[in-house]
This record gives C-alpha cells, sequence and structure tokens, in this order.
C-alpha cells in the first residue's frame, strides 16, 4: 500500500472513532441526565419514574428521621409550593433547614424518592461574602 | 492601607499595558531595548503585585477589618495559620494570589529566556502581560480586595469551617500555580506562532514549565482528594464536581502534550497537534479558573458568591483565546508540516498517538460531561445534568487502556518494532500480568469485578515494566563501572532524570489506580442509625457505639462518638469521629441557635491501612436539643458570652447524658492508601524529571539542541 493511501486510512479510521465517541455521549448523556426542576413544577406536573433534579430549599421543621431514611420537603427558592422527599445516603455536612439543595428524584406515588448519595447542599450562609452584594 | 493597594493595582496595570505596548514595538522595530523595557515592566508588575499581595495578607494578619474581605472572611479568633490562607478563601484574595503566581512564573520564565528565542520571547512577553493586566482589570472593576468596610465590624465573620484544614490551605495555592504555570506555555506557543519559529528550541524552552504546571496541578488535584477524604463527611474521594472537572482537564491535555512533545524533539512530528495541546492546556486552565471563580455550574464549592461581571470578563478572554489559538494555528499551517510520517503502527511513537488519543477523548468527555447542564439548556431549554455514573462509564474504560499504554510507552521501541525485540522487552511484564491474573483469580474473589481485575493485571505489567527499565540500565552500568547495585540504580537515574523520572511516574500512577479500582469496586459503605451499646456489622467488622462525646472548644462545639472496632473477636481499638459546629451570625438566629444551626464539619474516625481502611462519621441527631435551645436563647439570649457559653456547656452535657441515636456512616474500603502512595511516587517522579540534569549531561543536551536548532532552517 503507498504511504498517503495508508495516511487516509488512518485518518478516517481515526476520524469515525472520534465521531462515534461523541454520538454516544451525546446520546447517553441526553437519555441518562436529569432534568433540573423546581418543587412548583414538580408538584404541578411530573411523569413517575422520570428522574429530576430537583433545586430548592428545605422546609423549616420538616425533617424527620424513620430508620436510616431522611424525610424532609424541599420548596421554591421563594415561594411556599413544596414537595415531600424520601431519601437514603449520605448527607453532606452543611444539610439544614432553610439551605438550598440538589436532589435527584423519581416519583413514586406521592412522594419523591431521592438517588442514594445525590443530596448536595449548597451553602449561602454567612460564609459566602453577602455584604459585598455578590452573593 | 487600602489606599496603597488600590494603588499597586492601578500601577500593575499601568505598567503591564506599558509592557504590552514596549514588547510588541520592539519585536516590530527590531528594537532591543524596547524588548529590554518590555521584560522589565514584567518584573516591575511581580513586584507591584507582591507590594499589593503583602498590604492585603498583613491586613488578614492583623484582623484590620476596615478591608471588606477581612471582615468577610477572617476573624480574631481564626488562628493564626488561617488568618494567612483564608486570603484564598475570598474571590478577591484568589485573584489577587492568582496574578502574583502568573507575575512570579512569568519573570522567571522570561529571566531564564531571555538570551535564547529572540523571535519568540517579545511576543510571549506580551502574552503573559496581556493575562496580568486582564487580572488587574478584574480587580480592580469586579472584585476589589482593597474595598472599604464601613462602618468598621467589631469581630468579622470568620473562615469557612471546611477550609480549615491544612490540605484546604495548601489545595489552592497548588492549583493555582499549576494553572498560571500553564500560562507560560501558552504564551510561548503564541510566540513561537506570531514569530514564525516552530523547531524544537521553544518547545525545550518550555518544557520544564509544563512539566512543573503538570506537577502542581496533580498535587493540587490529589491534595482536594484527600481533603474530600477526611474532611466532607462522605467518604469519596472524587465526585465529578465540576471544578474537580475543571482541574483535571487542563492536566489531561497536560499529560498528554509531555508525551507527544517527545516526538517532536526525537522526530520532528506532530508539530501541529503539540501547539494545539499547549493551547488546549492554557485555555482550559483559564477556563478552570473561570469555573471555580464564577459559580457558572452548580458545585458544592460554590464557596464564592456570583459576579457577572466576571463571567462575562472570563468568557471573553476564553473566546478571544481560542480564536486567536484557531486563526494562528491555521494561517501557519504551512510551517507545522512534520519532518517525518509514522513509520509503524508497531512503534513507540504509535503508542504516544494513541496514548494522546486516550487522554484528548479523557478530556472531551470531562468537558461534555461538565458542561452538559449549559449544552442541553442550550439545545432543549432545560438544565439537565449528568451523574457520576455517566462519568464511569466512559472514563472508566478509557483508564483501563491508559494503564496499559503506560506499561507498553517505556518498553517498545521508536520507529518500528520487531518482532525479536518485541519478545525481548514484553515476555517479563506480559509474564507478570499472567502471574497477577492467576494469583487474583485462584486467590481472591476479583473475578466478579471484570473491570477491576483488568486494571489490576495492566498494573502488574507496568510495574514489571518500569521494574525491567530500571534494571536493564542499572545492569548496564554495572557492566561499565562495577558499581554496587543500588548505586547503579541511583547513578543511572540521575544521569537520565527526565526519563527515569518518567518512569517512576508511570509505577506510580498504576499504583494510584490498583487503589481507586479496589476502592471503587471492593467497597462496602452504610448508614446505620445507633443508640450507645448497639453494634454495626460491616465488612467483617463490629463496631460499638461505646459512648457519646461533647467537645467545646474557642469556636465550635464538638458532638461524636467513641467506636469500639473488632473484627474475628480481635480488638482493633477505637475510633472517635466527631461532627464540629461553628456559629453562625445571622441575626434573626439566637445565639445559642446560631451556634448549631451554622456550619458544621465532619472529623472523620480513620483506621487507614496498607490493606483496607475503616472510615466512619457521625451525624449526631440534634433534634431532642431543639426545645432546649430555642429556651436556652429565650432565656439567656441577651446575657453576656459568659454566660452563654455556661448554657452551651450545659446542653453539650445534657447531649451526653441523654443522648438520642445518631446516624453513622461506615465504609470499609479496600487499598485507598495505595492511592495516596501511588501519588507520592508519581510526583517523586515528577521532582526527578524536574530536576536540573547534572553539568555534563546539560552540555550534551544543549549541543544536541543547538545542532537541531542548525537543521531547522535547512528543512524549512
Amino acid at each position: 500500500m503507498d504511504p498517503a493511501r495508508k495516511r487516509r486510512i488512518r485518518l478516517v479510521v481515526a476520524l469515525s472513532a472520534a465521531l462515534l465517541l461523541a454520538g454516544a455521549l451525546a446520546y447517553t448523556s441526553f437519555s441518562a441526565s436529569s432534568e433540573a426542576r423546581s418543587p412548583s413544577q414538580l408538584a404541578r406536573n411530573a411523569t413517575p419514574g422520570q428522574s429530576y433534579q430537583l433545586t430548592g430549599k428545605v422546609v423549616a421543621g420538616s425533617i424527620r428521621h424513620e430508620g436510616s431514611t431522611l424525610l424532609f420537603r424541599v420548596r421554591d427558592r421563594s415561594g411556599t409550593a413544596s414537595v415531600p422527599i424520601r431519601y437514603t445516603g449520605v448527607v453532606p455536612d452543611p444539610f439544614r433547614e432553610g439551605r438550598e439543595v440538589i436532589v435527584t428524584v423519581r416519583k413514586r406515588g406521592g412522594v419523591f424518592v431521592g438517588e442514594k448519595d445525590s443530596l448536595v447542599t449548597k451553602c449561602p450562609s454567612k460564609f459566602t461574602d453577602k455584604q459585598s452584594g455578590k452573593a | 492601607m487600602i489606599v496603597v493597594g488600590r494603588a499597586c493595582l492601578i500601577l500593575a496595570l499601568a505598567a503591564a499595558l506599558y509592557g504590552i505596548g514596549a514588547s510588541l514595538y520592539g519585536a516590530r522595530a527590531h528594537r532591543q531595548t524596547w524588548i529590554e523595557s518590555g521584560r522589565r515592566a514584567m518584573y516591575a508588575v511581580f513586584a507591584i503585585v507582591a507590594v499589593a499581595f503583602a498590604v492585603l495578607e498583613s491586613a488578614f494578619l492583623r484582623s484590620d477589618f476596615s478591608f471588606d474581605v477581612v471582615a468577610s472572611h477572617s476573624s480574631t479568633t481564626t488562628p493564626d495559620f488561617y488568618k494567612v490562607t483564608a486570603i484564598w478563601s475570598s474571590q478577591e484574595g484568589s485573584l489577587l494570589l492568582w496574578i502574583l503566581l502568573l507575575t512570579a512564573f512569568s519573570s522567571l520564565a522570561l529571566r531564564l529566556s531571555h538570551n535564547r528565542l529572540r523571535e519568540v520571547t517579545p511576543y510571549a512577553q506580551a502574552v503573559l502581560l496581556g493575562f496580568a493586566a486582564f487580572f488587574a482589570v478584574l480587580l480592580l472593576g469586579f472584585a476589589n480586595p482593597f474595598q472599604p468596610r464601613s462602618p468598621v465590624p467589631a469581630e468579622g465573620t470568620g473562615l469557612n469551617p471546611l477550609l480549615r484544614h491544612p490540605m484546604m490551605a495548601i489545595h489552592p495555592v497548588m492549583l493555582y500555580s499549576g494553572y498560571t504555570l500553564a500560562a507560560v506555555p501558552f504564551a510561548f506557543a503564541i510566540g513561537a506562532l506570531v514569530a514564525r519559529r516552530l523547531g524544537a528550541d521553544w518547545i525545550a524552552a518550555i518544557r520544564r514549565f509544563s512539566l512543573a504546571a503538570w506537577l502542581c496541578l496533580g498535587i493540587g488535584i490529589l491534595l482536594g482528594a484527600r481533603w474530600s477524604y477526611v474532611e466532607l463527611g462522605w467518604g469519596g474521594y472524587w465526585g465529578w464536581d465540576p471544578v474537580e472537572n475543571a482541574s483535571l482537564m487542563p492536566w489531561l491535555t497536560g499529560t498528554a502534550f509531555l508525551h507527544s512533545i517527545m516526538i517532536q524533539e526525537k522526530r520532528g512530528m506532530l508539530k501541529v497537534w503539540n501547539v494545539s495541546l499547549v493551547l488546549a492546556t492554557g485555555t482550559l486552565a483559564v477556563l478552570g479558573t473561570f469555573l471555580v471563580r464564577s459559580g457558572v455550574l452548580d458545585s458544592i464549592h460554590a464557596f464564592v458568591g456570583e459576579g457577572n461581571g466576571i463571567a462575562w470578563m472570563f468568557t471573553g478572554l476564553i473566546a478571544v483565546m481560542v480564536a486567536g489559538s484557531i486563526a494562528l494555528v491555521y494561517s501557519r499551517r504551512s510551517s507545522l508540516r512534520s519532518d517525518h510520517g509514522l513509520d509503524s503502527l508497531w512503534s513507540r511513537e504509535a503508542v504516544f498517538l494513541l496514548n494522546n488519543l486516550v487522554l484528548v477523548a479523557l478530556c472531551f468527555v470531562v468537558f461534555w460531561g461538565t458542561f452538559f447542564p449549559l449544552i442541553s439548556e442550550a439545545l432543549t431549554g432545560t438544565k439537565a445534568s449528568v451523574g457520576p455514573p455517566w462519568f464511569s462509564r466512559y472514563t472508566v474504560p478509557l483508564a483501563i487502556v491508559l494503564v496499559l499504554l503506560a506499561g507498553i510507552g517505556p518498553v517498545i521501541a521508536w520507529r518500528r518494532a520487531t518482532p525479536a525485540n518485541l519478545r525481548r522487552n514484553f515476555a517479563a511484564p506480559v509474564g507478570a500480568g499472567l502471574v497477577a491474573l492467576i494469583a487474583l483469580l485462584v486467590l481472591s474473589d476479583a473475578a466478579r469485578k471484570p473491570l477491576a481485575l483488568a486494571m489490576f493485571c495492566f498494573a502488574a505489567f507496568v510495574l514489571a515494566a518500569v521494574g525491567q527499565e530500571l534494571f536493564r540500565g542499572a545492569r548496564a552500568r554495572r557492566a561499565m563501572t562495577r558499581e554496587s547495585p543500588p548505586s547503579a540504580v541511583v547513578a543511572v537515574v540521575r544521569r537520565n532524570r527526565r526519563r527515569y523520572g518518567g518512569y517512576l511516574v508511570h509505577a506510580g500512577v498504576a499504583v494510584l489506580f490498583v487503589g481507586v479500582a479496589a476502592s471503587s469496586a471492593f467497597q462496602h459503605a452504610r448508614d446505620f442509625r445507633l443508640s450507645p451499646g448497639q453494634t454495626a456489622r460491616i465488612g467483617g467488622y463490629a463496631i460499638t457505639y461505646v459512648k457519646p462525646t461533647a467537645k467545646l472548644a474557642s469556636e465550635k462545639v464538638s458532638l461524636g462518638a467513641v467506636l469500639r472496632v473488632r473484627k474475628g473477636g480481635r480488638d482493633l481499638g477505637t475510633l472517635r469521629p466527631t461532627r464540629g459546629y461553628y456559629p453562625t451570625l445571622e441575626p434573626d438566629k439566637g445565639p445559642v441557635a446560631g451556634i448549631f444551626d451554622g456550619q458544621a464539619t465532619s472529623e472523620v474516625g480513620l483506621r487507614a491501612g496498607l490493606r483496607r481502611d475503616l472510615w466512619t462519621a457521625i451525624e449526631p441527631d440534634i433534634g431532642p436539643l431543639q426545645q432546649f435551645i430555642s429556651e436556652a436563647d429565650r432565656r439567656f439570649g441577651n446575657s453576656g458570652p459568659d454566660v452563654q457559653g455556661v448554657v452551651v456547656a450545659a446542653l453539650a452535657q445534657r447531649y451526653v447524658q441523654h443522648p438520642p441515636p445518631a446516624m453513622f456512616r461506615i465504609i470499609d474500603s479496600p487499598l485507598v492508601t495505595w492511592i495516596w502512595i501511588g501519588s507520592f511516587i508519581a510526583f517523586g517522579g515528577g521532582l526527578i524529571a524536574l530536576w536540573p540534569a547534572p553539568a555534563v549531561a546539560r552540555r550534551r543536551a544543549t549541543a544536541a539542541a543547538r545542532t537541531g536548532a542548525a537543521r531547522e532552517p535547512a528543512r524549512a
């Protein structure tokens, strides 16, 4: 085989491998991803079984433990609509009433079941510099 | 002092702008004095920024709360060591640190190269000063660390307790060093492209900076992983968080570059590829800074608030870097032709190329996953994100291939491997891999996790390959010098630091991945709710909650537990996980409630060993204390701090006497320690490779480079 042709074949092979990878990435990321929703959106309309990424604040007084399961409600950042969450797994250190959390959930019956270990707490407390107006 | 700081920033900006102008004019008009003046402008910017940094640092040490950043990130009760480091827990302070490190490394790079690369340096100088000017503008316009606060508060808010950890004190400095060191190769690549001096000499000039950037980023990433393991209370060391990914991406392209430049130095190939990798690494480093500092993606690293102006500034800078890089590479494509083609797929060049493709693919996967929320918002209108399982699906197989290549690369021949030397070089390493396979199949249950099993065998292959190379090098030397075996090994490594340093890095990475594979595939992690006296069983351990503990320190209240660990009837001692509560200054909370509702951090109880780690964290249930807390606030809310201290002590006492069941997270995870050991080996190797070569070897190398440079114009 002459070198030019060999190089062209290699290029085609490499490019198609790259295209395949890119295609697989795009396809799987859309099917494996979970959509970001607010509590009021989920309360209005949620497909059972579909996974959502819920962002909101932990409702004051709603945190309960039931064995190793954590029960709490999440409300809109500004608003009162809230949904109940059942969660097992790691509870991050800054988890508190009133804190902003992100958790991956699926609707099951009337409650939203959190995916194990998916709870993330954002920490908008005193430590972010609220004072300079950037928080 | 605030005025001094501000004046410094303005002066630094002015000096940087002057330096850009002087360097560019000097380069265009071939006026060496102007170029020199531009270089001195860089030294000046460094000196001025250092003064500004010293001013801010002294304000932190003196707890001068008339500085807004000091008031919001430090306090009089913050320990002195953390007062020093609190400076980079703030947006403003960390950008100041960035520009300080950038100008320090730039000055060093320009000092080292000022007699060489005369055509390239002026442009590199201008690019580096451009970065300095950009960050000076950011500091002046969007995140000024010299902002006064009035009225001056009596006490500051303090450093985020999560960051009060020695590793967190060094981690940002390491990452920023990595990011800013990556700016140096970027600048020289731009210089080489503009000046059309695209031989191997500019690459030789920046090789050490690329290696240092790679090393600092790697150390920073590992410190972050270790911090997450012992401080964050979830027991993992890597979570595919956007900010972790941000530091990983330039590290991956940097790793690729460190390999592919060898092909350009030896064979004059892959010039477009190399220059693109350098440019991509520099851009990804700025992108990394941007992701940490802007909060565009949800992340637990959202320690800093969002400044939209900053986001736009960075987006602009990145757009200019990307567009400029593409335009320059495209317009210089004729000067970037390879001198040789690839002779054979059975050659070291081909393996390096494959390793590059794997690393770039990894980087692309990480990039896609990190930015998927933005991609999906642009395409579908809803922000969606992918989790760790999605990342693992791609990164695990790619990492396995990468480790395999790390073993093949050092032993396969350049240009074209013949069946004879394949047999000679691969017999022992492949044998080691097979022995590992059989041993693991017979002696362990590793077969149920085929991917982990593959990783173990490939790691054995890598270690044997590296060992064989060291052995052969030492044997050859002994044949000539009759030294003792250990001193022959040392001498061989010393005389060829770059090569053997690199091999050590491969060995370290293989060990590290053994730890990663074992701990992620064979880990037992469970959450238990225990009352004192109850026992949890996990992975052969019996862990008894003996009693609760409470401790008051000046800054926090720690509630914890004493756990007794037994395995197979043998007493292995106790572990003491605790959770520290730090007071908040939120005015709507009472002073006592403020303590328990403030920030909390975990101190894990860790029993680390070469074979397995037993990791425990506690989350005390303070619910039953709630009624006492609110009552305490009602009755003693207006009392002095002494009375409140007594009340808090009484509350802690009550917790110990009437302990409610507490949540425990217990993880039994094998070989985690080898992650840290492997990284030490790898960083040791990196340091060896970075260390200046002995005088004799250097003379030889520069002589070779000179003849290479002399050949260069002839080819062009």
